[in-house]
């Protein structure tokens, strides 16, 4: 670990901003979704859904179907093989639920959401299953259901593994509801509608079996070991007889962290039928098969002296999760550790509703909580007459008050004032409804803060030296669109000190060696510092083989210095390139393995990456248009491995964040449980023509303890704190203050 | 076998009649034992000739020169000219984003303007030229678009790529990339949920302003 101590990374910009190594691949159409496979004898499944939201299914009419041409097979529970996994009551394609199981496809009668699958027709072409899809016909007992938030509401309920401990789940500091005795107050309730991931790649699975128990999935998954493990448990197979390939995913923003049921659904057809089939759902089954953001009701109250100085912060939410499931999320953290205030107490429940299994979509739980909060800090800013920063910095967490501990690297204030200078905040006006375009639109400027914990958990990568002095690293991550690839060769090249075209960096095969999930901004943490220490690993095995057994025995390992793609000792008794070691000892090649992991560190600090938003809007007086025209994101992001794609994530969050904002709402019809907008014609998310350009800045300094290369993660505080920027430049420009998102002009006239 | 009656596309005949030939065919192969069925017809069923037989008669000629290459093609009428890509040709840089004509993933060029080829049926497209993503390079060089997609990052995941280069590419020719805000009007058919617009822009921008024949 020496080696590692010596570490500077990236010190040199040579490789920052280094092009996207995949690319080339990626702008020639070469790069191969899960879709995109070429498979012998393939087949296709399509997906047949409910169209009541509760009851039974009477029956299925799939002799038409079968009877189409074509057609291999019609899958309903009626005929479905039993998925082995399931009848042992043990919890296939299990998420991070505290109560219930995953939707168990084709295993009963029972309908809990509008949607479900309820049967899968497979036949040789795509037109064909389409069509006898069509065909199929099911009758139901219709029972009643309940999809409506609000008259629903008073059923919501402490999660069930809150309840095993006296509080609930309740979080208290100090004294509760103190902000209720300040002598400056607010309170306040904010909606946060569902929201859907919507990656452009529809999700897609390509199942093969190849042997009777052994069966490769070409799979959208941000979990290769996930979904292997998933698959291998459901089929009572052995987890290495699965083999998982992404080798591109088409983003995915958390919906691809589970395995769901349209991926049990392929595997059981392909088994069934005999042959490869491939599932694709389409846009529609997006909004019911793969989760969403839940909708979400929340209060905050905040309580503070006279000079801005927090006194009480109280936050309760309640989430929609489904009949047959729990899904929970951390939306009352943030208010836990964002902010010094000696008095805070958090509540959180949730509501089953008639409805599928949210699930994690970008920022998860504390993007809906950082809403909250920070339209409820920018209200009491202006309760108080103070700047929403001043109000910010007064109540500036210099520890986390949470837990108590010395945070490992927080570069906020710095955030607060790059972001205000470049925006140029302190010029503006602060008075509601005060500026005007000349054309007589309503400007407002805002702002909000993200946080997210700074995660690093145990990875393990493999590196190949070949003779030709070309390095291969193998790890079973993936990338959803973030440039794990190129960031992973920039670590290599750095610790390695060899060009970055020497190095060639795999993901996406379930073969590799071990790496979690691709979310909560941790893969350059996590899998980042595995590649370091394959790549130390590496440089100590040349070194002592250049050192060897003849006269340059004598050097010690430590003073040997890696540079240019040369190891050289002090004496300069050896001076000699990679490539040579292995010449020298005849071998063809140099292979390491090795596992990283997080250590005491995190016993001892805090760690968290933070970023804010500052937004400028004009809005339309008379139709309350609001249109974004400046966004500046600020991060502290540890150090950052490469600015152009850490920039463009940024961006990306950002705009996520207004789509949030201004746009972005599932619709349900109560009356009969299903999603009126169901596609992205009404559907809204951002289009060109709503996004101005955005300045990303990083304060880009390295977090000391957090792993070898500083890098804190970028992807969900980029998101977070967002969409309350825009409500309040969105307050700020009208006086107006929408506190159910999305802000749809109807709200603002 | 009738022509005017294999003409008829199948389903229709399962439709209306409540049973087809090929439905007859399949339910003799469960009557074979009690051999009521003429030989002839059982083994053409078990072989799936009914199938094969149907599907040449269901499919008509479709000429199409697609990145240069001339394809002498037999397609069902019903299929989309993305599916073709994708699914027949294993032409997959085109993408299937929603597969409603919402997205603008799937844009190709169809003599040279820019089209969803989702929103279209490959056998409307007899004799004209198409160019996908596959075929916008020459040879080795990348055209000057996918040039300056990799230099501006104007992607993450990669899967609206395709479709925005396309018609990035289109939106030049037509003349629509004038100024900004003119870019971001004409490129709004193609959604990109990673949020790569403004490096998109930028990218559009510079191959505006460099003056290269797109
Ligand atoms: S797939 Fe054609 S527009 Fe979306
Ligand atoms: S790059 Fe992912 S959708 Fe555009």
């Amino acid at each position: 670990m020496s080696l590692m101590e010596k570490q500077n990374f990236f010190d040199s910009k040579a490789v920052d901003g280094l092009d996207r190594v995949d690319g080339r691949l990626k702008v020639t159409g070469a790069a191969r979704y899960s879709a995109e496979f070429p498979i012998p004898k393939l087949t296709y499944g399509v997906l047949v859904t409910s169209t009541v939201a509760g009851g039974k299914i009477q029956s299925i009419d799939a002799k038409k179907a079968e009877h189409a041409p074509g057609v291999l097979a019609v899958i309903s529970h009626f005929n479905a093989p039993q998925i082995p996994g399931y009848s042992e009551g043990s919890n296939p394609a299990k998420g991070q639920t505290t109560k219930g199981q995953p939707l168990r496809v084709f295993s009963d009668d029972t309908i809990y959401f509008y949607g479900q699958p309820v049967a899968l027709v497979v036949a040789d072409t795509l037109e064909r299953a389409q069509f006898a899809a069509g065909l199929v016909q099911a009758q139901y007992q219709k029972a009643s259901f309940q999809t409506d938030f609000d008259t629903n509401v008073t059923a919501a309920d402490f999660p069930s593994q809150a309840k095993n401990r006296n509080s609930n789940g309740d979080y208290l500091r100090g004294e509760a509801d103190a902000y209720k005795n300040a002598p400056v107050k607010i309170e306040a309730e904010y909606v946060i509608p569902t929201e859907v991931h919507n990656p452009m790649e529809l999700q897609s699975i390509i199942a093969v079996w190849d042997t009777a128990d052994k069966v490769t999935v070409y799979d959208k998954t941000q979990s290769l070991k996930g979904a292997q493990g998933t698959i291998a448990q459901a089929f009572k197979i052995p987890v290495e007889n699965v083999q998982v390939v992404a080798t591109y995913v088409g983003g995915a923003f958390g919906n691809a962290l589970r395995t769901w049921p349209h991926e049990i659904a392929a595997v059981m057809a392909a088994q069934k039928v005999g042959r490869p089939v491939k599932v694709v759902i389409s846009r529609e089954q997006m909004f019911t098969m793969v989760g969403y953001r839940p909708y979400t009701w929340q209060k905050v109250g905040l309580g503070a002296t006279a000079d801005g100085k927090l006194v009480g912060i109280s936050h309760e939410a309640i989430s929609q999760t489904s009949t047959y499931e729990e899904f929970t999320e951390g939306t009352v953290n943030v208010s836990k550790f964002l902010y010094a205030c000696p008095n805070v107490n958090t509540r959180y429940k949730i509501l089953p509703l008639n409805v599928s299994t949210p699930t994690w979509m970008r920022g998860p739980g504390e993007a809906s909580g950082a809403f909250a909060l920070d339209c409820a800090m920018d209200e009491l800013a202006y309760q108080l007459n103070l700047d929403p920063i001043e109000l910010r910095l007064r109540n500036h967490a210099d520890t986390d008050p949470e837990r108590n501990l010395p945070w490992s690297s927080k570069y906020l204030k710095e955030c607060y004032q790059e972001a205000a200078d470049r925006i140029g905040w302190f010029k503006r006006n602060p008075k509601p409804r005060s500026m005007k375009t000349e054309d007589g639109m309503l400007i407002g400027y805002g702002m909000g803060t993200g946080s997210f914990s700074a995660g690093r958990s145990a990875a393990t990568a493999s590196i190949q030296m070949s003779a030709d002095g070309t390095y291969t690293i193998q790890c079973a991550t993936t990338d959803i669109g973030p440039g794990t690839a190129t960031a992973m060769v920039q670590i290599a090249s750095d610790v390695l000190q060899v060009p970055v075209e020497k190095i060639k960096f795999q993901l996406g095969n379930s073969s590799f060696p071990k790496a979690p999930s691709q979310g909560g901004s941790s893969t350059v943490s996590t899998v980042g510092s595995a590649v370091t220490a394959v790549c130390i690993s590496l440089k100590n095995k040349l070194g002592e083989l250049a050192i060897g057994q003849g006269e340059a025995a004598s050097v010690k390992p430590a003073d040997l210095t890696f540079a240019n793609g040369q190891i050289s000792s002090k004496d300069q008794s050896i001076k000699i390139a990679y490539a040579d070691v292995l010449k020298k000892h005849s071998l063809p090649n140099l292979e390491v393995t090795e596992e990283s992991k997080s250590g005491e560190e995190r016993r001892k600090y805090s760690f968290y990456s933070f970023s804010v938003h500052f937004v400028e809007v004009n809005v339309h007086p008379a139709t309350g248009q609001v249109k974004v025209k400046r966004v500046v994101s600020c991060a502290d992001a540890g150090k950052i491995i490469n600015h152009k794609t850490a920039g463009s994530q940024v961006i990306g969050g950002a705009i996520g964040g207004i789509g949030m904002a201004l746009m972005e709402e599932a619709v349900i019809d109560n009356r009969f449980g299903r999603y009126v907008n169901n596609n992205l014609a009404d559907y809204h998310v951002p289009v060109h023509a709503d996004i101005p350009a955005i300045d990303a800045v990083f304060i880009d300094k390295k977090d000391p303890y957090i792993n070898p290369m500083g890098s804190k993660g970028v992807g969900e505080i980029s998101l977070i704190g967002m969409a309350a920027a825009v409500a309040n430049a969105v307050f700020h420009a009208t006086g107006k203050r929408v506190r159910d998102l999305p802000i749809t002009p109807d709200k603002l006239v | 076998m009738e022509k005017d009656q294999c003409s008829v596309p199948d389903e229709n005949l399962n439709e209306n009649s409540g049973s087809s030939r090929r439905d007859f065919l399949k339910k003799s192969t469960f009557l074979s034992a009690i051999a009521l069925t003429p030989v002839s017809l059982v083994t053409a069923a078990e072989k799936e000739m009914d199938e094969k037989l149907a599907a040449v008669f269901e499919k008509v000629p479709l000429k199409l020169e697609i990145n240069g290459v001339k394809h002498a093609l037999s397609v069902e009428p019903r299929v989309t000219l993305l599916d073709l890509l994708r699914e027949q040709l294993q032409l997959t840089g085109t993408k299937k984003g929603c597969d409603h004509g919402q997205c603008g993933a799937c844009t190709v060029h169809v003599n040279g303007k820019r089209q969803n080829s989702c929103l279209t049926l490959a056998v409307m497209h007899d004799g004209k030229k198409v160019t996908t993503i596959e075929g916008l390079a020459n040879g080795a060089d990348l055209h000057p678009m996918q040039e300056a997609f990799i230099k501006h990052d104007g992607f993450q995941c990669g899967y609206c790529t395709p479709g925005q280069i396309m018609s990035a590419v289109a939106c030049i020719r037509e003349g629509h990339a004038n100024s900004e805000t003119e870019i971001r009007e004409y490129m709004s058919g193609n959604i990109c949920r990673c949020g790569a617009y403004p490096n998109i822009v930028n990218a559009i921008t510079e191959v505006k302003n460099g003056g290269q024949k797109v």
